[in-house]
């Protein structure tokens, strides 16, 4: 390294660099919250109230502990972005109603006592989820 | 001097007595025996889950898969954050030249984040998660539920609270006192921990913003802020083990964290692949974040050229261990495995799969589980009156370092083959199979994996009981 390239340079580097990077994410950030209606018009109006009760269920639940939606959370048991489309919703709601499955050694899903207006809403959230515009993702049906 | 003369020296030196320069250091005393506490909590429950892998109805319903799961990752984050805090209450008085502004604050706020996260824990294993989320407050701001921010709105006002006591009081320490580029870049770091915690309290209604901010938190921590806070703890140990001068080590820390900003704002965008969001972003966030193994690997650079240049043979051999350690397995579990997956054209196939679970299990002991051992390996023995444990108890805890550390790449070799046969089966044939088909073609790896687990608890309790020999000293 010469003997010009000091301390004082690498933390203007730092700071410089810093600062553009990050008022270049914001700028990304303002275009982006701002396609989003519509990159996704489709599952906009599919964001009901019921949806976002739904939304509460599934965070309240902590589904995202053993799921991935739209691939982010835990892997224990299947994606479920795309579960609506991959089983519909009377299947979505029969499955909640008969965990656990209590197969020996088989991975388990707890019950949760959602009521038929409980489990309507997560539907709800669900069907939400697998219309948000990802791009084409999961690259099939099984997520 | 020969290197072997210079060596024998140092092994005589250890053990040898040495004080802390301020007395208010001590309290990072707490901080890292809390630390170190909730790590072998952590390792637990990590072999909870994963037994449960494998024997699926292993403690269900007691302890289900979900609730096992957040009381190790809330674990590991809590564990870590009581290694930084330790950390900053030891260095910032050091660097600063003068005592801590308030140790009676930091002893406070160490008892109450203690109390806050074991009530939490205990939340988690005691209640339905639902219930406890009604008796918190989450029907008047909802929070909880999302990964490693399952906390309760209490528990994360609580930390609001702990990190402002814990910000204070280094801030003023260091505004009367000498401002060094460690210090500066360590208060930067922290401060910017906090700043974007703020954003766990964002959660919209719509999942797309929910998962955009969401990753303002947790991307601008680990790929961000805290790279700064490793940079500075990691710089720190190397000047005081390695003598090496002080502009030349945090020139080299400025250009780190330069390369590591200047990488990780805009390679947030790799979690914006699949999200909902414009497809633009598989272009910034596949560029950018291509890019984020360099500042790793700069540090290990850093690391092996400071030791090498180093202009005294310090007596604690173990803490320069795991500097180096942390350099290595930082930029292979972080740098490394997180560039495999990281371009979008193979993200399209690897997101949400066990390869990710490879890189984040490498990546976080790499850098962080490392660094703040790091710290723990230089401080702990001049916070017990020596300059360096005794050549025997170091013997101890760098057999335990290699234990930890081969382990953990057992962990992730064997969850990369488990995410590539993964990736094969349910993603890429053109006959998928459904994931709970999938999973059990990758019993076999899941189940070397748990043996590579069990081995790096042992190495953590072997670890633990290198606090606890003496060997023989020369007086």
């Amino acid at each position: 390294m010469s003997a010009s390239f000091t301390k004082s340079t690498a933390r203007n580097i730092f700071y410089g660099g810093s600062v553009f990077f990050f008022l270049l994410f914001l700028g990304l950030t303002l275009d982006t919250t701002m396609s989003l209606p519509s990159h996704n018009a489709k599952a906009q109006s599919l964001l009901t109230e019921q949806a976002v009760r739904g939304k509460k269920i599934w965070e309240t639940r902590n589904c995202g502990g053993c799921h991935t939606l739209l691939g982010e959370g835990a892997y224990f048991g299947p994606e479920l972005g795309n579960v609506y489309v991959r089983r519909g919703p009377d299947f979505i709601k029969g499955w909640m109603k008969a965990m656990p499955t209590n197969v020996p050694g088989r991975r388990q899903m707890p019950q949760f006592h959602l009521n038929d207006a409980e489990l309507d809403d997560l539907v709800a959230f669900l069907k939400y989820s697998s219309q948000i515009n990802t791009n084409n993702w999961p690259p099939n049906i099984q997520g | 001097m020969s290197n072997a003369s210079a060596a024998t020296l140092a092994a005589e030196q250890a053990g040898a007595p040495a004080q802390i320069k301020y007395r208010s250091q001590a309290v990072a005393k707490p901080y890292f025996i809390a630390a170190i506490g909730l790590f072998i909590g952590q390792i637990m429950f990590g072999l909870i889950i994963g037994l449960q892998y494998v024997v699926g109805d292993f403690l269900f319903p007691a302890i289900n898969f979900s609730t096992a799961r957040m009381v190790h990752t809330n674990l590991l984050i809590v564990w870590l954050l009581f290694g930084f805090m330790g950390a900053g209450y030891y260095l910032i008085p050091e660097e600063a030249e003068r005592e801590l502004h308030s140790p009676r604050l930091a002893i406070i706020s160490f008892w109450v984040f203690l109390v806050a996260g074991a009530l939490t824990i205990l939340g988690y294993l005691g209640l339905p998660y639902n219930v406890l989320a009604h008796l918190t407050g989450n029907d008047l701001l909802p929070t909880m539920g999302r990964g490693y921010l399952e906390q309760p709105l209490i528990t994360k006002v609580g930390i609001v609270l702990v990190a402002l006591s814990f910000l204070y009081n280094l801030s003023l320490t260091l505004l009367a006192g000498r401002k060094t580029s460690i210090s500066i870049v360590m208060m930067l770091g922290l401060w910017g921990l906090a700043v974007f915690f703020l954003f766990s309290f964002i959660n919209p209604n719509n999942l797309v913003l929910d998962k955009y901010f969401w990753w303002w938190v947790v991307h601008l921590w680990v790929e961000g802020v805290w790279e700064l806070i490793m940079g500075a703890m990691l710089a720190f140990v190397l000047v005081k083990v390695t003598g090496v001068d002080r502009e030349i080590i945090e020139k080299w820390l400025y250009l780190i964290i330069a390369m590591t900003l200047i990488t990780g704002i805009v390679g947030t965008g790799h979690h914006y692949f699949w999200i909902g969001t414009p497809a633009y972003w598989q272009v910034w966030g596949s560029i950018f974040s291509a890019l984020e193994p360099v500042p790793f690997f700069m540090m290990t650079m850093f690391a092996f050229n400071m030791v090498k240049r180093r202009r005294r043979e310090h007596p604690n051999q173990a803490a320069t261990l795991w500097a180096l350690g942390t350099g290595v397995m930082s930029f292979l579990g972080a740098g490394v495995w997180g560039f495999l997956g990281t371009l979008s054209v193979v993200n399209y196939y690897t997101h949400g799969t066990q390869v990710t679970a490879s890189h984040g299990h490498m990546a976080f002991y790499g850098a962080y589980a490392m660094v703040v051992l790091t710290m723990i390996s230089y401080t702990m023995p001049l916070l017990r009156g020596r300059e360096a444990n005794s050549p025997q108890a170091q013997n101890v805890e760098k057999l335990a370092f290699w234990i930890m550390t081969l382990s953990i790449v057992g962990i992730t070799l064997c969850l990369t083959a488990a995410g590539a046969t993964q990736v094969w089966l349910q993603r890429m044939s053109s006959a998928p199979l459904s994931f709970m088909e999938t999973q059990e073609h990758i019993m076999p790896l899941y189940w070397a994996r748990l043996v590579c687990g069990v081995s790096f608890f042992s190495g953590l309790m072997l670890y633990v009981t290198s606090f606890f020999v003496t060997g023989k000293r020369e007086d």
